[in-house]
């Protein structure tokens, strides 16, 4: 019988973890499923979806002293593992503007009222430390069409933030 | 006719290229039929390409005609022994593929193309095409080739800002 778990690494970024963690995972004898990792803000982090014959914490073990030796904090959550289910997005948000408070709330507050269903969030701040600018990128399914997105965000346009709603057409062939 | 089985990645068989076809007869025609059923038999392909069957001639079949939301098109249309000529603009756009199970992403293609072809029957057909079906029949093309929409993918995170259109 084997376990999935959701193993999340947070450090401070430096060459190499990606490959001693993957490592680690291999020689022990884990399978690796979906994963994201990336650099946010000169910090790197890692969510990894990671099979195990043993519990979480065998699992533990095996990654704990690797991800000591590289500065990394280690979180383990035992989930069940939905792959080969993907769903396909039919819409992709971009927003971008100067950078202020709550830009991300407003957005995915006006997106969940119109029961948007977000697959794929990636945020980024640009520009410099005296005019930071802000990037959204957001896939994911709307039910209701992309008319309910572009009207649920109209009140953002207008406070002075670039927003543009394309829908996805997947092209299957 | 019965619907036939889609050879599905790794199968080392989709990276063969495929031949020509030399004569257009009734047993073309029949496996076109053969062919057409399986691709409408798929879950919402818009495309099929002779060598995901285990068909290695250059046969694809595109029909983009049927989308909920109408794109410019010309209707179903069997494309044998087909040759791009002449390739205009790039654009990124989201594809799937019936040997590519569960997966999706950003492929780059010719925004436009002009097409030669033969229908089932010998005749010479000549399209100018845009947009979706252009890119329908890029992929379909590719796989002619030996090639599979993996071998293009782009990067999802970088994605392109699409420019925008001021009304
Ligand atoms: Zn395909």
């Amino acid at each position: 019988m084997s376990n999935w778990c959701m193993l999340t690494l947070v450090g401070t970024d430096r060459p190499g973890i990606v490959a001693a963690i993957a490592q680690a995972l291999f020689q022990g004898g884990a399978n690796l499923g979906e994963t994201s990792m990336a650099r946010l803000g000169g910090n790197f982090t890692v969510m990894m979806m990671v099979q195990h014959e043993g519990d979480t914490e065998a699992l533990r073990s095996l990654v704990e002293p690797v991800a000591a030796s590289l500065g990394l904090r280690l979180h383990l959550d035992p989930i069940e593992a939905h792959l080969h289910q993907h769903r396909i997005p039919d819409v992709r948000i971009s927003v971008f503007g100067a950078d202020r408070a709550g830009i991300v709330a407003q957005v995915t507050t006006a997106l969940a009222r119109v029961g948007f269903n977000i697959l794929d969030l990636q945020s980024d701040v640009g520009g410099s430390k005296s005019t930071p600018f802000y990037v959204l990128h957001i896939e994911g399914q709307a039910d209701d069409g992309v008319e309910a997105i572009e009207q649920a965000l109209a009140p953002l346009r207008d406070s002075g933030v670039e927003v543009e709603v394309q829908s996805i057409e997947t092209m299957i062939g | 006719m019965a619907v036939l089985e889609i050879l599905t990645y790794p199968d080392e068989r989709l990276k063969q290229e495929s031949v020509p076809v030399a004569d257009f007869d009734d047993d073309l025609r029949a496996r076109v039929a053969a062919l057409e059923e399986t691709r409408l038999a798929g879950p919402g392909a818009v495309g099929i390409a002779a060598p995901q069957v285990g068909w290695f001639e250059r046969v694809v079949i595109v029909d983009v005609s049927k989308l909920k939301k109408p794109v410019p098109n010309h209707g179903y249309l069997v494309l044998v022994n087909p040759e791009i000529t002449a390739w205009e603009g790039f654009a990124v756009g989201r594809e799937g593929c019936l040997s590519v199970p569960d997966f999706t992403g950003n492929v780059i293609r010719a925004e436009a193309i002009r097409l030669e072809a033969r229908d089932p029957w010998g005749q010479a057909l000549e399209f100018q095409m845009q947009g979706f079906e252009a890119r329908a029949v890029q992929h379909e093309m590719d796989h002619l080739d030996g090639l599979l929409f993996l071998d293009r993918l782009v990067s999802r995170r970088n994605d392109l800002f699409r420019r925008k259109n001021h009304q």
